[in-house]
């Protein structure tokens, strides 16, 4: 599935990520992880911990609403795999960014901020596996 | 206020994700499909963030504390371990076949696309299997 080049508006989505994250250390203190936030969310939390990581993800899906009030749509959700693939993978994600301490947001954006040694070598090698990952199963399984 | 500060933080995450692409799995996907359907996109939005997040941070950090909470939670383990490295390998591989990552699934939810939440249900399961296997795990990132 071909999808369009779009250099300005995905730069402007990630400085918007980028403020986001700055506030977030600014006023809470936290790295802006998405895994750490959902983890926090689902496990068990003083309520201190867990009110704050609940208004951030409102904050999230609220998102979609605002381009949907701006532009007159909502932001593009197109999966090319199959729910088996979606959910297979969900699960590895979740696995793996547990043991890895992090995703693209934490190690990909904070840690790689704070120059750290654990997110430089985390985000290399989890931008190589998923291209790895995205050859075979497009290029030598051909799916 | 701290609710409030944290909602606007989400929702300000959350306009940037829909904006630049990274909640549409098909976009993501083509970014690290060079040798098919190349969309460098998504170079842009990690470049803009992380631009932003080490010029941002390096104003904010100078205070002696985050304003609406006492202190600032950054990691401080340094080690290189095989738990880093195996845990991001298998992010990648899950990301490469989803073609979501956390970041940008949770603001989808959103759109409330089914397929955002078999995700991210999919993605809590994962926490809960690494948690029950292991007596501690970290997942501060």
């Amino acid at each position: 599935m071909e999808t369009l080049f779009t250099p300005f508006q995905s730069l402007l989505g990630g400085v918007l990520v980028g403020i986001a994250a700055v506030m977030l250390m600014g006023l809470m203190g936290r790295i802006m992880g998405a895994t750490g936030i959902l983890s926090g969310l689902v496990t068990p939390t003083a309520m201190s911990e867990w009110d704050w990581r609940a208004a951030l993800l409102a904050g999230m899906t609220t998102g979609p609403g605002v381009i949907l009030l701006l532009t007159g749509q909502m932001p593009a959700v197109q999966v090319p795999v199959t729910t088996p693939m979606l959910i297979i993978g969900g699960l590895i994600v979740g696995l793996g960014a547990t043991y890895g301490s992090g995703c693209t947001s934490g190690h990909g954006v904070c840690g790689m901020a704070r120059i750290s040694t654990r997110s430089i070598v985390a985000t290399l090698t989890f931008m190589f596996t998923t291209a790895f990952t995205v050859y075979v199963i497009r290029h030598v399984l051909g799916g | 206020m701290r609710l409030i500060a944290s909602y606007l933080t989400g929702l300000i995450f959350g306009i940037g994700i829909s904006l630049s692409g990274m909640a549409n799995p098909a976009k993501v996907l083509n970014f690290f499909d060079f040798a098919g359907s190349w969309d460098p996109s998504l170079a842009f939005v990690m470049g803009g963030a992380l631009a932003v997040t080490a010029l941002g941070y390096r104003f904010v950090l100078r205070a002696p504390g985050p304003l609406l909470e006492t202190r600032f939670l950054i990691p401080t383990k340094t080690d290189l371990d095989a738990r880093l490295v195996g845990g991001s390998a298998l992010f990648g591989i899950g990301w490469g076949m989803a073609g979501f990552c956390p970041g940008g699934a949770l603001p989808a939810l959103g759109t409330g696309n089914g397929h955002v939440f078999l995700f991210v249900a999919a993605v809590i399961a994962g926490i809960w299997i690494a948690r029950l296997l292991t007596p501690t795990p970290t997942a501060q990132a």
